[in-house]
C-alpha cells in the first residue's frame, strides 16, 4: 500500500499511491453527488492528493448548448441517449488523460451512473487501464432534503437560468422521475466484490464494502464526518502581540495593549453575532489564549493550532533573517509552500499537522478558531479551495474576523475588521527571488515595524 | 488528550432550519463607542504550567481553576460500548484491541468481560450444557453476572473512566434493552459493535487461537474442546437477534461483517464514536509481523548528546549492514520500510537497498532548548527542568519542545497505518520507539518513557491470540547505552550528583 520507489523527498507523509483511483458517484439527481464530489476533491487536493472532478452534466451542457426541458432525459429519447453516452465517454477519455499525462491520482466521476450497465462500462474502462474504482452512492428519499437541494443548487444552474422558481422545480422533479424507473442501486449481493460506500439519508447510516487501501479508508472517514447542518466557522488571529510590534516572527509573546483591545472587541462582536452553541479553539501559545480568555467562555487548546515553527529563525526580524540566513530567505521566496525552515516546518508540514483540526471542524457546527497567520492561511485555503502556490500569500491581517458559511457548493466569506489598529504582518513575494539578489531586493516587501 | 473536542450534537440528522440568523450589527458605531468608553478590561494574568508548558489563567501567581481550564475531554458523557455477536466472532479480540488503542491515545477505557464474571462465580466449567437456553439455573447465574458487570461499569464510568467496553454476546434484543435502560438511567451514551461472521474457517481459527487456551478448557484435549464449543455456539443461535436496520434504526452501532469485508454504520453521535469506527474499519487479522528498531548508533549518541540530526558512526553503519542481512534471512513477504526524516534513520535504511518511505512524524521527540545537549549540560543549565522531567517524564514538555504525550498524539496516524498494513519495518528513534512499543504491548503512560529500546536491537512483534509476541534480536554490533533510568531523587533541590546518578556512560 506504499509507493514502490522513492517517496517525494521533503513531504511530511508518505505518498500512498499505487494505481490511480476513480471515485464513481451513484445516485438520482439532487442526492448531493456534486456536493460530495466537489467537497471531497477540495479535501484531497488540500492534503496533497491531486484530484479532479469530471462532471458529465458539464459535458452535456457543452454538447447541447441550450437546455429545453426534462424531455431530454426521457429514457425513450434515443437522440438524447446518444448524446449522453458520448458525453460520458468524453469524460472518461479526459479521466485517462488526467491520470496518464497530468499526474492526477484521483478522478471523481460525477454523474448519476444509476444503471448496472453504465457502471459495468466504467468498471471495464478502469480495469483495462489498471485504475482502482470506488463507488460512492447517495440514497435519500426525504422530500424536504431533496427540495432544499434543488433550491440551493439547481436554481442557480445554467439549465434554469431563464426559468422562474416554480417552473424550474416542476421540471426538475420530472427530470428525477426519468431516472427512477431504471435506477438500480448497488446490489449488496451481486456487487459484493466491488468497493463502495452507500450513504443513506445524508449520513444517518453508511454501508461500506471492501475498502482496498489507504486513500479509500481516508475517503470513507472523511465522508462519514461531514454534514450539511447550517453553521458558520469564524477564523481569527490572536490580537496583536509584542513580537508583532517588533516585526519578529514566531515566539510566544503576550498581547500588546492594542491586541488586548482587539480581544475585547472580539468578545463584543461574538456576543452580537448571537451564535448558537459556539465552540472556541485556540493554540497552546500565549497570545491566542489571552485573546480567548477575554471572551469569558470555555475554550479548547489545540497544540496542532500552534504557529508554524520557524526553527532557527524563531523570533528574528526579516532583516535579521536576510543577514544571517541569506540563502534560506531566498529559497523560501522561491517556493514558500514547500520550503522548510532549518529545524522548523514548512507550510506543507503545517497542512498535515492541521488535518485533524479540519476533520473536527467538519464534524462540528459553530466554531471560532483563534490562531495564527500561517495556520489561518492553511485553514482558509482548505475552505476556499486555494492551491499550494496561493496559500502562503493569502491575506490574514490582524484584528480581522473571517466568517465562513457553507452555501451551495462553496463557502461564503464575510470579513469583519474590528477597527482596532495593528501592524501589518503580510509580506508579499518580492520581485527578485534569486539567491544572489541584493538585500534591498530581498527586503523590498517587508512590512513596517518598530 | 489535549487536542480533540467533543461534538455535542447528534450527527447525521437531516439538515435543520438554520439557527436564529446571526445579526450583523452596525459594528463600527458600536466599536467606537466601546473603545472610548472604558479602558480594556484587565487581562487576566496567564501563567505557564512548568511541567506541561500549558498557559492558564492565574491569580497571585498561582494557577486558577477556571471553567476554561477544565480537563479537555473527547466526550461529554461517558460512553458504553456494547459488543454483540455469537461466540467466536472476535468480540473479545475487538474489545481488548479497542481498549488498548483508546487508552494509548489518552481516553481512559476498560473492558468488562461477562465471561470472566461467570468464571469467577462458577469456578468450574463442566460443559456446553450450562449455556442451554432451557437451563434455568444457568440463565439465572448468567443474568447475575451481567448485572455485576454493569455495576462495575457504573462504578468505573463515574469515577474517572470515560469508555467502558461491555464484552458479552448480548444477542437478544431483550438483553440489549436492559443495557440501554441502564445507560439511560446513568446518562451514558451507548454504541454497539456487532460482529457477524459465517465463514467456518474463520470461526475454526478463532476457536483454535483463543478458546483452546481458555480456562474453560484446560482439562480437555483439542478435539473435545472444539466439539464442546461448537455446541455452545449452537445454544445461542436460535435466540440470536441481530441488530436490525429498521427496528434498531435509532441506535448507534457498527456492524462488522465477515471480519471487515463490509461495515454497516448507523448514527455515529460524536467524536469518540467516529474515531472508534475509523479504527475498527482499519484493523485486520491477516498474520504479519512488525519490526521496530532504532537507527544505527549516531555521532551524537557516542557523545552522550540528545536529539540533533547527526549521521551514523562506523558502528552504526555496521549495524545497518547487519540489519540488511537480518532482513534478508527473515524472508519477509512484501516488506514495507518506514523511516523518519532525520539523517540517521535514512542512512540506516539506505543500507537495506530497498525502497523506503519517510515520515516526518517519526522524527525523534523535540527537546526544544535542550537539543544536542548532554545530560550533564541540561543539569547545569536547566536543573529545574531536569528535575521536573524526572517527576513526570510522560507529561513533561521540553521548553519549546515536546512531551511524550505530544509524541503519542503525533504518532497516531502511524499506528493507524500500521494497523492497515501487513509486514512493516519501522526504523525510528528511542522515544518514538517507546511510544509505538507501548501501544503494541499495552504499557501505561508511567512505564512508557522507561521502556528499554537499546541501539542495534530489532524487536519483532507478531500478533497472537489477544496480544503480541515479542522477539528481541540483538544484531551483535556494539553501541553506547542511551537508556537513563529514573533517579531516586527527583526533587528540584537535589544535588547534581543525585540528578546525574543514572546517566549512561559516554565519551
Amino acid at each position: 500500500m506504499g509507493c514502490n520507489g522513492r517517496s517525494r523527498r521533503g513531504s511530511s507523509v508518505p505518498q500512498f499511491c499505487n494505481s490511480p483511483t476513480m471515485l464513481v458517484m451513484v445516485g438520482l439527481p439532487a442526492r448531493g453527488k456534486t456536493y460530495i464530489s466537489k467537497k471531497l476533491t477540495r479535501y484531497l487536493n488540500w492534503i496533497g492528493v491531486p484530484t479532479k472532478v469530471f462532471n458529465v452534466g458539464q459535458y452535456r451542457r457543452q454538447a447541447v448548448t441550450t437546455y429545453k426541458n426534462f424531455e431530454f432525459f426521457k429514457p425513450d429519447n434515443e437522440e438524447a441517449m446518444k448524446i449522453r453516452k458520448a458525453c460520458a465517454s468524453a469524460a472518461l477519455k479526459d479521466v485517462a488523460t488526467y491520470f496518464s499525462k497530468e499526474h492526477g491520482q484521483v478522478a471523481v466521476f460525477d454523474a448519476t451512473n444509476t444503471t448496472r450497465e453504465r457502471r459495468a462500462i466504467i468498471l471495464s474502462f478502469a480495469k483495462e487501464r489498471g485504475y482502482k474504482v470506488f463507488f460512492v452512492e447517495s440514497i435519500c428519499e426525504d422530500p424536504e432534503i431533496i427540495a432544499e437541494n434543488i433550491k440551493q443548487v439547481k436554481f442557480g444552474s445554467p439549465d434554469y437560468a431563464d426559468r422562474d422558481y416554480d417552473e424550474a422545480m416542476e421540471d426538475f422533479i420530472q427530470r428525477i422521475d426519468c431516472y427512477r424507473a431504471s435506477y438500480m442501486s448497488i446490489d449488496d449481493e451481486k456487487d459484493r466484490n466491488l468497493s463502495y460506500i452507500k450513504i443513506f439519508d445524508v449520513g444517518s447510516r453508511y454501508l461500506v464494502n471492501r475498502v482496498q487501501d489507504h486513500i479509500q479508508s481516508r475517503i470513507v472517514y472523511y465522508l462519514m464526518n461531514i454534514h450539511v447542518t447550517p453553521r458558520s466557522i469564524y477564523l481569527s488571529r490572536h490580537g496583536e502581540s509584542e513580537l508583532n510590534l517588533l516585526g519578529r516572527i514566531g515566539g510566544d509573546s503576550g498581547l500588546s495593549p492594542r491586541g488586548q483591545k482587539y480581544a475585547n472587541a472580539l468578545a463584543t462582536f461574538i456576543k452580537n453575532q448571537n451564535i448558537n452553541d459556539l465552540k472556541v479553539w485556540t493554540s497552546h501559545m500565549k497570545r491566542t489564549i489571552q485573546t480567548a480568555q477575554t471572551l469569558a467562555v470555555p475554550y479548547e487548546q489545540w497544540k496542532a493550532l500552534n504557529e508554524i515553527d520557524a526553527g532557527v529563525c524563531e523570533e528574528m526580524t526579516y532583516e535579521e533573517i536576510q543577514e544571517h540566513f541569506t540563502e534560506e530567505f531566498a529559497l523560501r521566496d522561491q517556493d514558500k509552500y514547500r520550503y522548510r525552515y532549518p529545524k522548523g516546518e514548512s507550510y506543507e508540514d503545517l497542512v498535515h499537522r492541521l488535518e485533524p483540526v479540519i476533520m473536527e471542524l467538519e464534524r462540528q457546527e459553530n466554531v471560532l478558531v483563534v490562531c495564527h497567520q500561517a495556520v489561518m492561511r492553511c485553514l482558509l485555503a482548505y475552505f476556499l479551495d486555494k492551491p499550494g502556490g496561493e496559500l502562503p500569500y493569502l491575506r490574514c491581517p490582524l484584528h480581522t474576523v473571517l466568517k465562513l458559511t457553507p452555501v451551495a457548493y462553496g463557502c461564503k466569506v464575510e470579513s469583519f475588521y474590528l477597527n482596532i489598529e495593528a501592524v501589518n504582518t503580510h509580506r508579499d513575494r518580492p520581485g527578485n527571488v534569486d539567491v544572489s539578489r541584493d538585500p534591498q531586493e530581498a527586503l523590498q516587501t517587508v512590512p513596517d515595524h518598530v | 488528550m489535549k487536542h480533540r473536542s467533543p461534538s455535542e450534537h447528534p450527527h447525521g440528522q437531516r439538515a435543520r432550519a438554520p439557527a436564529k440568523s446571526p445579526s450583523s450589527p452596525p459594528l463600527l458605531q458600536q466599536q467606537q463607542h466601546a473603545m472610548e468608553d472604558n479602558a480594556p478590561s484587565n487581562p487576566r494574568e496567564l501563567t505557564q504550567n512548568p511541567l506541561k508548558k500549558i498557559w492558564m489563567p492565574c491569580k497571585n501567581g498561582l494557577p486558577e481553576k477556571h471553567i476554561s481550564q477544565r480537563k479537555v475531554c473527547m466526550t461529554n458523557c461517558p460512553t458504553l460500548i456494547v459488543t454483540v455477536g455469537l461466540p467466536a466472532r472476535g468480540k473479545t479480540y475487538i474489545s481488548k484491541k479497542l481498549t488498548r488503542y483508546l487508552n494509548w491515545i489518552g481516553v481512559p477505557t476498560r473492558e468488562f468481560n461477562v465471561g470472566q464474571y461467570r468464571r469467577e462465580l462458577l469456578k468450574i466449567y463442566k460443559s456446553f450444557e450450562f449455556f442451554r437456553p432451557d437451563n434455568e439455573e444457568g440463565l439465572r447465574i448468567r443474568r447475575q453476572c451481567a448485572s455485576a458487570a454493569l455495576n462495575d461499569v457504573r462504578q468505573y464510568l463515574t469515577s474517572g473512566g470515560q469508555v467502558a467496553v461491555f464484552d458479552a454476546t448480548n444477542t437478544t434484543r431483550e438483553r440489549r434493552d436492559t443495557i440501554l435502560q441502564f445507560a439511560d438511567q446513568n446518562g451514558f451514551k451507548v454504541f454497539f459493535v456487532e460482529s457477524v461472521c459465517e465463514d467456518p474457517d474463520v470461526i475454526q481459527e478463532n476457536i483454535v487461537q483463543v478458546k483452546l487456551g481458555s480456562p474453560d478448557y484446560t482439562n480437555c484435549n483439542s478435539d473435545e474442546a472444539v466439539e464442546d464449543f461448537m455446541k455452545r455456539i449452537k445454544c445461542y443461535e436460535n435466540s440470536y437477534e441481530t441488530l436490525d436496520e429498521v427496528l434498531d434504526r435509532d441506535l448507534s452501532y457498527i456492524k462488522i461483517i465477515d471480519v471487515g469485508q463490509r461495515y454497516l454504520v448507523n448514527r455515529v453521535l460524536d467524536h469518540i464514536q467516529s474515531r472508534i469506527v475509523y479504527y475498527l474499519m482499519n484493523i485486520h487479522i491477516t498474520p504479519r509481523s512488525i519490526y521496530l528498531c532504532r537507527h544505527g548508533e549516531s555521532e551524537l549518541n557516542v557523545k552522550g548528546c540528545i536529539g540533533g540530526d547527526s549521521g551514523l558512526t562506523l558502528r552504526g553503519k555496521e549495524f545497518a549492514k547487519k540489519l540488511s542481512q537480518f532482513i534478508q534471512t527473515q524472508h519477509i513477504s512484501d516488506l514495507k520500510i518506514w523511516t523518519s526524516q532525520m539523517k540517521r534513520t535514512i542512512q540506516t535504511a539506505e543500507a537495506l537497498h530497498v525502497p523506503y518511505e519517510q515520515w516526518k512524524v517519526l522524527n525523534e521527540i523535540d527537546a526544544g532548548v535542550c537539543e544536542e545537549l548532554m545530560y550533564e549540560e541540561i543539569q547545569e543549565n536547566y536543573p529545574l527542568e531536569f528535575a521536573l522531567r524526572d517527576q513526570d517524564k510522560y507529561r513533561y514538555r521540553y521548553p519549546k519542545g515536546e512531551s511524550y504525550e505530544d509524541l503519542v498524539q503525533r504518532l497516531e496516524p502511524v499506528i493507524m497505518e500500521l494497523e492497515r498494513q501487513e509486514n512493516v519495518l519501522v526504523v525510528c528513534h528511542q522515544a518514538v520507539m517507546r511510544c509505538l512499543l507501548a501501544y503494541f504491548l499495552d504499557k501505561t503512560a508511567e512505564e512508557l518513557p522507561y521502556l528499554k529500546c537499546p541501539l542495534h536491537t530489532v524487536l519483532k512483534l507478531t500478533p497472537v491470540a489477544y496480544g503480541c509476541k515479542v522477539e528481541s534480536i540483538h544484531l551483535n554490533v556494539e553501541a553506547v547505552d542511551t537508556h537513563r533510568e529514573k533517579p531516586e531523587n527527583v526533587n528540584i533541590h537535589r544535588t547534581t550528583a543525585d540528578a546525574l546518578q543514572t546517566i549512561p556512560a559516554h565519551f
